[in-house]
């Protein structure tokens, strides 16, 4: 990290020697990596690197299926609890870091039902708080003017794009402190793809973004930091911008300037 | 255009783009054997319409419509004869209603957690099993609703008649689970993972998800499996013939015996009465009326699956 003079951000998470095992295969080896508090971290790579199932340590989604181990740890800042250790109990951790995923995937349920699905799985009842954190999701997920009439239809009535902007209410409107992303825009047309990028950059004033993402172009625009991973390693962290144009390992430069993968 | 030069002689017949004459009569001759099967099925249904409509005609010649369902008797057989239908119904309408509320409870919670809850083996295991258990005989059932059901619960009713709705219907109950287990569990587990995923991305429990975001999205496999279950009970036979005492009684009590609309049919076709005569004849009316409860249910059946219809 040339920019280590500089003054930097207060940490999220950071995970510390982390490997990952599929059954006998080794996905993650040895990731060291900060995430910082409000910023956009983008994970950048080749199809099969592990991006994506280094984002799904974050919020445990591997513990959904048997035969998966997990070893190092990944702090969570502020109180540097390891989300990894075995005495956490992974649906606390859903419940302070959510996820959007690659593909819209609104529940069959009505918008606002969709929107207000984190709070009613805690328990949530009062009415007027459910009102409240469903209309203030949506805004902040720049969807409210679009749906405010129509809260009670089915969620799958709207089109792609609206869908993934539902998922990310669905996602914010439990207060997370940490908001996954997967590939949210590979599904997604090219104007549906702008307003997402537009919303994720917004999204950091209050919450803090690690996003994985196959086009170069959107981490390089939505991104403060980037990660470049290449088979299960992290070849290389830093500022987006630096890597951006001046990658420190040659590896990162033939990826970002396509010469490979 | 002379100039240019055609092949002297083509490496393939001139004709090979020629209708092929001998292809074309093989795949008609195809058609219209796969249109004959299928022919076969559609005549089959029709001709049993014909037949319970023309001889439920001939019924209602003798017996006005009005008696057939509103009569509070049905006794056919006696010199002082009454026909009111609403007898067996309610016989069908008890068994069913105590074999729905043993089938419908547990298979759903079996597939459930079949689909949602069991390790893998389990699952590889329970299916199977549980498919058996829908192709036992239902004469089998019948018996073990007679002399195992019944004495059971005549140990905590000791009132209970020997022949009695309640055990036949809490065997065909049995007999059902499989079908609306299966049917749901094959429901719930189309649901696309990534819904099962996002639920547990915002921290559900398995439970939550399986009730909040699997069923809904399974909503129209289920409810067809319940469709199914409730033709399966409407028209079962056997069990009825052999538990429940085939003795025809206006009651919605399931603790007493009762005739079917099924088990009546049995109890007629066996017996010696002459072809033609118009206790014979009642047969087909109360057959009209089993179809068109079954036509009902199907019909609910289809319009459930069109409305509740999931796209993932």
């Amino acid at each position: 990290m040339t920019n280590a003079a500089q003054s930097l951000p207060p940490l999220k998470a950071e995970a510390r020697d982390l490997n990952f095992h599929y059954g006998k295969f080794h996905a993650l080896k040895g990731i060291n990596m900060p995430v910082y508090d409000k910023k956009v971290t983008a994970l950048i790579g080749p199809s099969g690197c592990g991006k994506s199932t280094f984002l799904r340590c974050f919020n445990r989604m591997h513990d959904l299926y048997p035969g998966n181990r997990y070893e190092g740890s990944i702090d969570f800042h502020p109180d540097r609890t390891n989300l990894l250790a075995p005495d956490i109990d992974p649906i606390e951790v859903r419940m302070r870091i959510s996820m959007v995923f690659q593909k819209p995937n609104p529940f069959p349920k009505s918008i606002y039902e969709n929107v207000a699905y984190g709070l009613r799985v805690r328990g949530e009842k009062s009415r007027s708080v459910v009102d409240d954190k469903v209309e203030a999701a949506l805004r902040g997920a720049a969807l409210w003017e679009e749906v405010k009439n129509r809260l009670k239809e089915p969620g799958a009535n709207l089109s792609g794009g609206q869908q993934q902007r539902l998922c990310i209410a669905r996602a914010l409107a439990s207060d997370p402190e940490l908001m996954l992303f997967d590939e949210p825009t590979s599904a997604l047309d090219p104007i549906a793809t702008a307003s997402i990028e537009e919303l994720v950059s917004e999204l950091k004033e209050k919450v803090t973004v690690l996003i994985v993402t196959h086009n170069m172009q959107q981490a390089a625009r939505i991104s403060d930091y980037t990660a470049y991973m290449y088979m299960g390693e992290m070849i290389e962290f830093g500022v987006t911008d630096e890597i951006f144009i001046k990658p420190a390992k040659k590896q990162t430069e033939d990826y970002i300037t396509g010469r490979f993968g | 255009m002379s100039s240019i030069p055609l092949p002297a002689e083509s490496a393939v017949p001139i004709g090979r783009l020629k209708f092929n004459r001998l292809r074309n009569v093989k795949e008609r001759g195809i058609e219209a054997l796969m249109f004959l099967a299928a022919f076969v099925s559609v005549m089959t249904t029709l001709g049993i319409v014909y037949v319970l409509v023309s001889e439920s005609i001939v019924f209602f010649q003798r017996v006005p419509l009005s008696d057939f369902l509103f009569d509070t008797q049905w006794t056919p057989l006696f010199d002082d004869a009454h026909y009111g239908i609403m007898v067996l119904l309610s016989g069908t309408i008890t068994s069913s209603a105590v074999a729905l509320l043993v089938a419908i409870p547990l298979g759903t919670i079996i597939a459930i957690y079949l689909s949602e809850f069991a390790p893998f083996t389990v699952r590889e295991v329970a299916k199977p099993f549980l498919e058996l258990l829908g192709g036992v005989p239902t004469i089998i059932y019948g018996y073990f609703a007679l002399v195992v059901v019944t004495p059971l619960l005549q140990m905590i009713y000791p009132d209970l008649p020997g022949f009695n709705l309640l055990a036949a219907g809490i065997v065909m109950g049995i007999m059902i689970i499989p079908y609306v287990a299966s049917l749901s569990e094959d429901a719930m587990r189309a649901v696309p993972m990534s819904l099962r995923e996002g639920s547990y991305a915002m921290g559900a429990t398995r439970l939550q998800t399986a009730l909040r975001v699997v069923m809904p999205a399974a909503t129209s496999g289920i409810a067809s499996a319940y469709i199914l279950g409730i033709s399966r009970a409407v028209g079962e036979t056997m069990i009825l013939a052999v538990a429940a005492g085939m003795q025809p009684n206006l009651t919605f009590n399931p603790a007493e015996p009762g005739a079917t609309v099924t088990s009546y049919i049995v109890q007629v076709a066996l017996g010696d009465l002459p072809h033609g005569s118009i206790g014979y004849q009642t047969i087909f009316a109360a057959g009209l009326m089993l179809m068109l409860m079954t036509l009902v249910f199907n019909l609910l059946g289809y319009y459930m699956r069109k409305k509740f219809r999931e796209v993932y």
